[in-house]
This record gives structure tokens, C-alpha cells and sequence, in this order.
């Protein structure tokens, strides 16, 4: 995330959790679930992953798995080949049954898409895959620990959330450099015997229960799984450093790697500390004044709950709350931006539902197993039929056997409304713009779409509404919208062009609504030059067209203008010239476009 | 039932006092029509619904059947031939436990509804029909997790199986229909997506479970998930005597429930309830008749009374609501106002 340099200390600091999530992961990563890792592709991430992999057991299974895979290879389902050739079922077993006793490494973790995720997460949480596909019956135990690589580049992009919840460590490699960094450690004998070890750690004693449970409240932390995982680290820790009983520091390296990263809140304000302690009845927490992250007073605090904070208020960036908010990787809540209920797969093909005859024409993908069901009862027939009786077994498939896997559409759309809000249309037309967009976001909530609002005015493009279906903050934001200033036209359609994509990959259907007079005067670098910025607003044009994104062209000038539709014409959108802008006709047109 | 050894015991189960009584509940009056539970990861959702399978009083079926049909009354023309005449005189019973049957996410249809035997035919050339879960799922519970990541398909399907108590098969040259009454359970995350609102009103109950807050609650719910992990058998253990007392309260409240009564009075509450809050159409009142009418089993009562109807108004009704998109008033705190002011605080 942070791409400028970070500073020595604090990198070093966070290589060396790094390093020691590592080894407490490669201990026991069936307890600890896993590990969700911000860091993009590179020398650092391969540092660390080459160091977990000299910590595991040669033979233990370690499997890669895409973000897009599909439930056959997931979770299994029939082996064709085999199927054939033995004339019974054969079971290919998925990923997650290959993977017990090791681990499974998701590069782009952020574009899982939540139904792969809670599949996952429902077979971390049971030890076993129960398999009803395809004919087949089965429950397979299977127990693995889940290595997820969140690339993602802005904070929108995380992985979801049912997943990463359950992963005991969250780390951030992020802008760390490999240059310096070295893994001397653990080595695999440690690691071995201290799961050797880790079924003898005595049950926790109280005030370290205790601690953990309350630690988790005070920094905001609702769900119980966290402490859980903590309690856990923490007895892993013990194992590690060859002690039989958790002692205070393990508890505390536990609270810092574990619910450091879920922290939501400080323990400093008075006011959320007043609204957590409605959960803690009788006792308020002993202090709520160590937000500073001072850890030298630790010395003096007697209680193992005030040294748990101090240590992850301490683990904390500074400028605590406003970096919280945007740091929380994997919050469990979704911010409105974020949309609510996105239950679809990101699969350009939809999402697969049920099979249909068919044949089989370019894009159609067959359903084998279905398509030999058709074909089994007619076999006998079909070998009476043929005209050489040789003694083949083959089987025999005719064109109306075929089944056809069927996808539904993606049901979810977002509609990104670009709005000039330049001089020249503020004279005319600003104020029923405003109206008619705000007509359409209403139409936009009730069908349960998306919108997003962007505007362009002065010297650059805004983007004011997050994709979002909150009618409340959308019709705020746009009764607050100034108008005058120049016509940044490019910047404002490659805002929109930005957004869009980034919806797409979501999942869900972009459609681009530009309102604009079309006289783009502001260039790129905010000179204002009339033809420069309209050539480069055609050039902003063209990539709507070349990345197949829909587009409806508004034309808000009083007459018709040849440049607005030469935009049009470039984005290969629907042009509409709508001088009054009159908010039905506007509706209609866009519903017809969303289809 | 098969990964026994690994199922979290009901009765250790930390509060969530809201969700044990309506899986008690759908336990003793089948009719009530399914439970939905909402709520948060790591609430206990799915380990409540799993670990009730134990609990549930063995049942009397007929050997081999795949049906699960009752030796008493097999299903008129049941495929596995209990119905015939001759099989009739020299039917085999024996006492299975209740299924609760898993649907995983991913499980494509055949498997939901049953689909010819592919293996028969491609070998024998016979055309078999290899039941799936909704068959086994007969005279049981079916227990779908995060329902609301199922495939729409599949719960429409579902849906209308669950209604009629028949599943009718037709695909691949087969004509086939049997008998499917379970229970349908289900549990999601509302974060993950909402349930459409359609299909919600179509669950008898609804319960909503959080994270505990209290302090000591939190401690005890993870001091037991300590102990479960560590040693599983001796954790089972332990809790026996009470998951057994749960067994026999689920028991004895089946026999007591023909024997309740419910006063005109009660009923006129009720009907009061309903419409204070505006939940139409006769599905709320029955369902929280029946539930009320088990509640009072529950306790031992002859007569439903007040508190019955108050323990499970919000349960029956919360669902029912008439929702506005832009009121986030939660629709529990509707229901338990009404409750309030129709049954007398």
C-alpha cells in the first residue's frame, strides 16, 4: 500500500512478525487457519513464502489455487476419463481434499469472489468436504491451512471477508524492499517438535483468557473468532519457545499479530470506550489512556490486559483512528461503497445454473456427466441400430444428448454517472441534471443496482458517490454539487472509465451515463486549450469503446452538437440529445440501455 | 451423524438462547415449517444446527427403504416397493436416527433431486433412479448453510419440495415422484447477501443470533471451544448427561404437545398481534399458534399462555413485516414493541 519508502524500523518490525507468523503458522496451521498477506507480487512475498516452505514438512502438499476456480476443481467431481474406462464412477478429488495435511496459496485473494471464499470457509471450519455433485456422494476429511495473497491496490479491493475472518494472521508486506531482508530463524526441527509439544501447552489460565476476550472488545473487534485464534496463537507461541504453560509474552505476541490487524477502534476515546463497556458489565476496562502507544510504560503496568494494548497500540500506525479506518484490512462490515449483498461470481460467465439441451455452438460449455445421463438409456436401442454389430462398448452420443450448462446473466448492475458540471453547463442545465440524476438514482436503489457519481468541473473529475446503493448519501452529495469552472472532459470520462472497470471486475454490469455539453476546453495537464482537450477527450472516448463498456452520451447543449455525437460515435455509445434534460425521458433512456 | 466424533455437543452451546428454542421448537411440531437463522460468523450457527441431529429421538423406518418410509404407513407407491402387497406382509423396520442432512454450496442439482443411476446404465443399460438428498432428507431435517450463496435454482426448488412434501422428478426419461417432508433449516450471514424477502416469509421461524457481549459469556465461549479442540471425546463427554437431558425434555415435549390447549382468548391475542404489526396473510397466525402451542409443551404446561406467545412472537412474526427500504428500524424491535403493548409488558 504504502509504495514510498517506509521507514527502516518500522520494516524491519514488520518483517519480523512476518517471519514469526511464519514458523507459528507452519506449527500448527490447521489451528491457526491460515494467513491473509497484503503484498503484491514480488521478491519479499517470495522471500517469505520460501521461508514457510523450508519450515514444512517436505511431503506436505502445498497447492496453488486460482481465484477463479470453479467448483469441479475446488471441491471435486467426476473424472471423466475415468468414468469412461471403468464404466463407474471415478472421483477426481478437488483442491481442498489434495491439500490435506498442507497448505493453499491464492495469489489475488482479493478477486475471490464470496462464494468460492465461503465454500473454503465452511470446509476450514469442518475438517472435511461433504461432495453432492454430479452423481456423487461423498465426504472426504481433509484439513489445510490457507496462504491468501491480497493484491489489491486500493482499499476497495480486499479479500472477502468470510474468508479472511477466519485467517489468525493479517500482515502487510506492502512497500517493504527485499534488499537487507533475511530469514535466518527457525528451522524445520524447531518447528517439529514444537507441534510435538503443542498438545502438552497447558490450558490457558484465566487472566490470559480473560485479557485476550477484553483486549479484543476494547479495540472494537465484535467477532469472537478473533480471540479464538488469538488463544490459539498463543499456545502455539508457548510451543515454540519450549515452555509448557502461555506466559504473558506469548499472550501478547498473540494479541499483537492476531487482533492488532483487526483493530477498529482505540481504547483512547471516551466515547467508544463508554459505547464498549455497555459489553462489559461491572468492570470498565482498568485504563484508557495509553492510545499514544507509548510501550515504555509497560514496565510499569502490573496487568497483562494493559500490556496486551500497549503492544497493539504500539503495533499500530500513528494517526491512529483515520489510518485504522482505512488499514482495517478485511472489515468485517461492508462500507456502503462497498455495496451490500454482492453474492455474485466475478466469472465473466455468470454464474452456472443448471443444465438445458442444447447444442453445441462456440461459447456453450457441455456438461458431460448430464449429457451421458441423456445418453444412457437409449444405448441398447442404439446398438440394435447400428448397421456393424462390432463388439464395442463405446458409448454412444447423438447431437439431442447434449447438455448444456447454463449461466444466469449477472443480476447486478452499476450505473456511473458522469456529470459535467462546468460554466458553461451550470448556466443551462446543471440544476435539472441534478434532478434528473437524482430520479435515476432513485429508480437505481428500487432495482437494487448500484450508482456512482462523478463530476467534472475546473480542473479535474471528482469522484463524489463511491458505487453505492445509499439513496440517502447519493441525494446529499448531489444537492451539495457546485457548478462553473472549465470543461475537463477527458479527465472526467477517464474517471468514469476508471470506475466502471473497476466495477466490472467486481462482477457487476458498468453502464456509463455521460451528461455533458461536449465543449471540453481544459487538456490533461490543465492548460486550457479548446482543440487539444477535445482531441484528447476523443481519445478518452475511444478506451470506453475498447474496453466493450455500454455508454449512453447525453447531449445537454441546446442544440445538438456535431462534436457531442463524434464522442459518441468514438465511446460507441447511444447518443441522446436532451437539451432541458427533461428527467422522464432520461429515465426511460437509460432503463432501456440497462436493459 | 457419521463425523460424530467431531460434533460440538448442542447443549454447550453459550447463550444464544433465541436459536435454541426454535430448533427446539421445529424439533417437537414438524409443521412449524423450517427455521432461518441469521447472524454472525462464529455465533454457533452451523455447530447448533449440526449438533442437533443428536438430540432428536431415534425413528422407525423401513429396512433399506431410501426413503426412509415409515413401516407404519409406507408411501403409497414408494419406489423401493414397501408399498406392494407382498412386501407389505414381511416388511423389516429398524430404528435409524433422524437425518439431518447436510447441502453443501456447490452441490448441483442431480444430486439435490436424484438423477438417473449412471453407472446402471452405462453398464446394465437399466434405467435406475439414484435418489438424492431430498430423499434422504425424508421424514428429517435439511440444513442448508449460507443459504443465501445457494443458486437461485436450487432454492426455488427447494422451496416448493418443502411446501408440497413431494419431489417430482423429470428429466432423462424419468417420471418419478416421492415423498420428501423434512424440515428445511437455513443459515446465512446478512453480509454476505441478503435473502429475498419472498423466500424469507416462507421459513415458519426466524431467529437472529449475535456475538455474545457480555464479558463472561465471550470467556466461557472461548474456555469451551479450548477444550473441545484439545480433546473432543472428553468435552463429548462431559456434556452428555445434559445434552441427554435435552433428548428427553424434546421427548416428552412431542407427547405433551397433542395434549395443550389453547383458550379462544389466546387466540384473539394472537390474531391482535398480527395485525398490530401487520403481518398479513393467515402464515404468521398459524405459525405462531404452533408456536406458542410447542413452547408451552416445552414448559410442561397444559394451556398457552401469555408468556409463551411473548417467548415466541418475534420468532414467528420478525420476518413477516411489511419491510420500507429506507426505514433501518430493525424489524425484532417492531415486533417486541407490538408484543409489548397487545400481551402487556
Amino acid at each position: 500500500m504504502n509504495m514510498a519508502g517506509v521507514d527502516d524500523s518500522e520494516a524491519k518490525a514488520r518483517w519480523d512478525d512476518a517471519l514469526t507468523a511464519a514458523a507459528m503458522f507452519a506449527v500448527d496451521f490447521v489451528g491457526l487457519r491460515g494467513v491473509a498477506m497484503r503484498a503484491p507480487a514480488g521478491p519479499v512475498r517470495d522471500l517469505w513464502m520460501g521461508y514457510l516452505r523450508s519450515l514444512l514438512t517436505p511431503d506436505a502438499p502445498v497447492r496453488r489455487m486460482p481465484a477463479g476456480i470453479e467448483d469441479d476443481r475446488l471441491l471435486g467431481g467426476v473424472d471423466l476419463a475415468g468414468t469412461l474406462r471403468c464404466r463407474r464412477s471415478v472421483v477426481q478429488s478437488g483442491i481442498l481434499v489434495q491439500a490435506n495435511g498442507g497448505i493453499i496459496v491464492t495469489p489475488m485473494a482479493e478477486r475471490l469472489n464470496p462464494a468460492t471464499a465461503a465454500r473454503i470457509a465452511s470446509v476450514l471450519d469442518r475438517g472435511e468436504v461433504v461432495l453432492e455433485r454430479e452423481g456423487i456422494s461423498q465426504r472426504l476429511e481433509t484439513q489445510f491451512g490457507v496462504i491468501a495473497f491480497d493484491e489489491g491496490e486500493n482499499p476497495d479491493e480486499q479479500m472477502p471477508a468470510a474468508l479472511a475472518q477466519r485467517l489468525a494472521f493479517h500482515l502487510d508486506l506492502g512497500g517493504l524492499s527485499a534488499r537487507g531482508l533475511t530469514t535466518q530463524r527457525s528451522d524445520i526441527r524447531q518447528i517439529q517438535s514444537a507441534r510435538a509439544r503443542l498438545a502438552n501447552v497447558e490450558q490457558a489460565a484465566d487472566n490470559i483468557v480473560v485479557g485476550l476476550v477484553r483486549t479484543a472488545a476494547s479495540f472494537g473487534i465484535d467477532s469472537i473468532v478473533a480471540p479464538i485464534l488469538a488463544l490459539r496463537a498463543a499456545q502455539v507461541a508457548a510451543a515454540l519457545g519450549e515452555r509448557s504453560r502461555i506466559s504473558a509474552e506469548d499472550a501478547i505476541l498473540a494479541a499483537r499479530l492476531v487482533l492488532a490487524p483487526r483493530a477498529l477502534s482505540c481504547p483512547t476515546d471516551e466515547q467508544v470506550g463508554a459505547r464498549q463497556d455497555a459489553e462489559e458489565p461491572g468492570s470498565a476496562p482498568q485504563s484508557s489512556d495509553h492510545c499514544e502507544g507509548d510501550v515504555s510504560a509497560s514496565e510499569g503496568l502490573s496487568n497483562i490486559e494493559d500490556v496486551m494494548r500497549a503492544a497493539i497500540q504500539a503495533a499500530l500506525p500513528s494517526g491512529l483512528l483515520g489510518a485504522l479506518k482505512g488499514r482495517s484490512s478485511f472489515r468485517s462490515k461492508p462500507t456502503p461503497q462497498s455495496g451490500l449483498g454482492t453474492a455474485q461470481a466475478s466469472s465473466s460467465r455468470g454464474r452456472p445454473a443448471g443444465v438445458r439441451m442444447g447444442q453445441m455452438r462456440s461459447g456453450a460449455r457441455l456438461a458431460i456427466v448430464e449429457t451421458l445421463r441423456a445418453a444412457a438409456p437409449w444405448q441398447t436401442v442404439r446398438k440394435a441400430e447400428r448397421v456393424v454389430r462390432a463388439r464395442s462398448r463405446r458409448i454412444e452420443v447423438r447431437a439431442e444428448d447434449f447438455r448444456i450448462k447454463k449461466f444466469v446473466k449477472r443480476r447486478e448492475s452499476t450505473i456511473v454517472f458522469c456529470v459535467d458540471a462546468s460554466g458553461s453547463v451550470a448556466f443551462h442545465r446543471l440544476g435539472e441534471a441534478k434532478g434528473a440524476v437524482e430520479l435515476l438514482l432513485g429508480e437505481a436503489y428500487a432495482a437494487r443496482t448500484f450508482a456512482s457519481l462523478i463530476a467534472f468541473r475546473g480542473q479535474r473529475a471528482e469522484l463524489l458517490l463511491p458505487p453505492s446503493r445509499s439513496l440517502t448519501r447519493a441525494k446529499s452529495i448531489l444537492s451539495a454539487l457546485p457548478g462553473g469552472g472549465g470543461t475537463p472532459l477527458s479527465a472526467g470520462i477517464e474517471a468514469a472509465v476508471q470506475t466502471a472497470i473497476a466495477e466490472r471486475a467486481k462482477g457487476r454490469e458498468p453502464l456509463i451515463v455521460l451528461l455533458t455539453d461536449g465543449r471540453a476546453n481544459i487538456a490533461n495537464d490543465g492548460a486550457t486549450a479548446r482543440p487539444r482537450a477535445f482531441a484528447e477527450a476523443l481519445m478518452a472516448a475511444k478506451t470506453i469503446a475498447a474496453q466493450g463498456l455500454s455508454a449512453v452520451f447525453v447531449d445537454t447543449s441546446p442544440r445538438a452538437r456535431l462534436e457531442c455525437e463524434q464522442l459518441a460515435d468514438s465511446m460507441a455509445a447511444k447518443y441522446v440529445s436532451l437539451p432541458h434534460v427533461e428527467a422522464d425521458r432520461l429515465r426511460d433512456i437509460v432503463r432501456e440501455a440497462a436493459g | 451423524m457419521r463425523c460424530a466424533s467431531k460434533t460440538f455437543p448442542f447443549a454447550a452451546i453459550v447463550g444464544q438462547d433465541e436459536m435454541k428454542l426454535a430448533l427446539l421448537i421445529a424439533a417437537i411440531d414438524r409443521s412449524i415449517g423450517g427455521v432461518m437463522v441469521f447472524g454472525d460468523r462464529g455465533t454457533g450457527k452451523s455447530t447448533a444446527v449440526r449438533s442437533l441431529a443428536s438430540l432428536l429421538p431415534a425413528m422407525k423406518v423401513v429396512k433399506g427403504c431410501r426413503f426412509h418410509c415409515d413401516p407404519g404407513t409406507p408411501a403409497p407407491g414408494c419406489l423401493d416397493g414397501c408399498d406392494t402387497p407382498k412386501m407389505r406382509r414381511k416388511l423389516e423396520s429398524e430404528m435409524i436416527a433422524v437425518p439431518v442432512v447436510d447441502l453443501p454450496l456447490g452441490a448441483t442439482e442431480d444430486r439435490v433431486v436424484g438423477a438417473l443411476d449412471l453407472e446402471k446404465a452405462l453398464t446394465r443399460g437399466e434405467k435406475g433412479f439414484e435418489p438424492g438428498l431430498l430423499a434422504r432428507a425424508n421424514r428429517g431435517f435439511l440444513y442448508i448453510d449460507e443459504v443465501n450463496l445457494l443458486e437461485d435454482h436450487l432454492v426455488d426448488l427447494l422451496l416448493d419440495v418443502a411446501a408440497s412434501g413431494e419431489s417430482v422428478i423429470e428429466r432423462e426419461g424419468l417420471s418419478i415422484r416421492h415423498p420428501s417432508r423434512f424440515v428445511l433449516v437455513g443459515s446465512g450471514n446478512p453480509e454476505e447477501g441478503e435473502l429475498r424477502p419472498q423466500l424469507l416469509d416462507r421459513f415458519g421461524l426466524s431467529v437472529e443470533v449475535r456475538t455474545p457481549t457480555a464479558l463472561s459469556d465471550r470467556v466461557e465461549v472461548l474456555r469451551r471451544r479450548d477444550a473441545f479442540e484439545r480433546a473432543p471425546g472428553v468435552f463429548q463427554a462431559v456434556w452428555q448427561r445434559k445434552n441427554a437431558e435435552i433428548r428427553e425434555l424434546i421427548s416428552a415435549s412431542r407427547k405433551r404437545l397433542a395434549f395443550v390447549t389453547i383458550e379462544d382468548q389466546m387466540l384473539e391475542l394472537m390474531s391482535s398481534l398480527c395485525m398490530a404489526i401487520g403481518a398479513d396473510g393467515l402464515r404468521g397466525e398459524l405459525t405462531l399458534m404452533r408456536a406458542a402451542r410447542a413452547a408451552a409443551a416445552l414448559d410442561g404446561d397444559r394451556n398457552v399462555n401469555r408468556s409463551h406467545i411473548k417467548r415466541v412472537a418475534t420468532m414467528a412474526l420478525r420476518h413477516r413485516l411489511r419491510r420500507n427500504p429506507l426505514d433501518e428500524s430493525g424489524s425484532s424491535a417492531r415486533v417486541e414493541r407490538a408484543a409489548d403493548e397487545v400481551l402487556g409488558a
